[in-house]
């Protein structure tokens, strides 16, 4: 491509149309309790690796949701599977399970 | 003194207090300017949260007035305070000198076509949550043709808005969005369905329950953050705007149907009546009590008493009560008058 001494940046709206829900309905299937997240943020507030770490639990699933599957796996890579974000979740979301769960439909390792 | 009673509306909170005061034996007599008694629970189609039928409710407030003098199709022409008592003149003719007047005159629905970048009446798909309700009850709405695969719900439609002149909460739209939700979900299967809000107002006894189902069962996907613009595309459908403002950047969506969650508003009939007799009104429209606390039934003009969405926006049940507790206000009126 030419050339032109500038480059366009790439769009960061979120389009909800063209997300692929596929892997998400997949999910929801089989962890039917991370439709229940409200988003309070308990588990990112309690996570260990958080601190150190770019680790929310409540953000991968937003980005799940949005199809921003790169994005939300960014979000729980750095997991250590303790468990601290299923004891404070207000839902009882089993979050450690959850994170498996996603790590297997979504990860491609 | 007379033993009558004006009540000014017959919505469900006229109907209660109308029940109630006819029980106590006062000469009730209740004016309602439409050709039927229900006001706007006569035109909804199921109440949160539970989703009981608007009109068996109705039914059984209705039954209730049994004996009670109703005028439909009436309004009041003129009203003035007597010595002790109030006159007031009716759209019929008639006359009556009332010791006790009560406003039950319930609330207007925000003008959803004042919030023009939501397109109500300029794009076809365009709703409010009073037109939802008539076509669950009718089942009939010219703009829902073909079943619709993406809904969205924009709460706060002349809600916590400076600029729509509102900047109060109306109280009841949240949990009516999320049962509308909930049943647009049932009627539409297959559609998705996205609620647009700032904040989920859930207060009452089994409205996080509603909340929760609506997400589990429903799965209804909530979306934080206010509906900024409605565009329309060749296709006339909807493509809607927003901020995810969880994950910090503009959303968009495009959708076959957009549900306006219109809030509350004081009746604009009721407040015509209240300015003959000079009635106060807070900065939010509504009519000022004599306190907040404890003399929420009182006017400051004596003998004028308010129940209902009249003072500020309830839901049916806080209505139901301030009905109940006008009663009791209006019979100790009139026994401290004796």
């Amino acid at each position: 491509m030419a050339n032109f001494g500038y480059s366009l940046t790439k769009s960061s709206r979120i389009d909800l149309n063209n997300r692929n829900i596929e892997k998400w309905n997949r999910l929801v299937e089989l962890e039917p309790d991370v439709l229940k997240c409200m988003a309070c943020g308990s588990c990112t507030a309690s996570c260990t690796a958080g601190k150190f770490t770019k680790t929310s639990l409540r953000s991968a699933i937003l980005y799940l949701q949005n199809g921003q599957e790169k994005e939300a796996l960014e979000y729980i890579q750095s997991c250590l599977l303790c468990g601290k974000c299923f004891m404070v979740c207000p839902r009882a979301i089993n979050t450690r399970h959850l994170l498996l769960s996603i790590s297997k439909i979504y990860s491609n390792r | 003194m007379n033993n009558n009673v004006i009540i000014i509306g017959g919505g469900p909170c006229g109907l209660e207090a109308s029940a109630q005061l006819h029980q106590m034996g006062y000469n009730v007599i209740l004016v309602e300017r439409e050709p039927q008694l229900g006001g706007h629970l006569a035109k909804w189609d199921r109440l949160f949260p539970e989703g009981i039928k608007a009109k068996e409710v109705l039914d059984q407030l209705i039954a209730n007035i049994n004996g009670v003098k109703y005028f439909l199709n009436t309004e009041v022409k003129s009203i003035n305070q007597l010595d002790k008592e109030y006159n007031v003149i009716l759209s019929n003719g008639i006359t009556i000198l009332a010791t006790a007047v009560l406003m039950a005159s319930g609330f207007d629905l925000f003008p959803a076509e004042k919030k023009e970048e939501y397109g109500y009446g300029i794009y076809d798909k365009v709703i409010t949550n009073a037109d939802l309700e008539n076509y669950f009850n009718t089942g009939k709405d010219r703009r829902i043709t073909a079943a619709p695969k993406r809904i969205g719900f924009v709460h706060c439609v002349g809600s916590r808005d400076e600029k729509a002149g509102n900047r109060y909460c109306s109280k009841v739209c949240c949990a009516t969005a999320v049962k509308q939700a909930c049943e647009a979900k049932e009627a539409f299967p297959d559609a998705e369905v996205f609620c647009f809000y700032m904040d989920l107002r859930m207060f009452g006894r089994g409205y996080e329950d509603l909340y929760l189902r609506a997400q589990k069962e429903y799965g209804v996907r909530f979306i934080r953050g206010r509906v900024s613009e409605v565009a329309e595309d060749i296709n006339s459908q909807l493509i809607v705007k927003a901020e995810d403002t969880l994950s910090g950047k503009p959303i968009k969506v495009t959708l076959d149907l957009l549900v306006l969650m219109a809030g509350m508003t004081n009746c604009q009939a009721g407040v015509k009546v209240a300015n003959m007799l000079s009635l106060k009104k807070d900065d939010d429209g509504f009519f000022t009590c004599k306190d907040s606390i404890l003399h929420l039934q009182q006017s400051d003009k004596k003998g004028i008493f308010y129940a209902g969405a009249c003072t500020g926006p309830k839901t049916l049940p806080d209505t139901l009560h301030e009905a109940r507790a006008a009663a009791i206000a209006i019979h100790n009126y009139f026994k401290e008058r004796k």
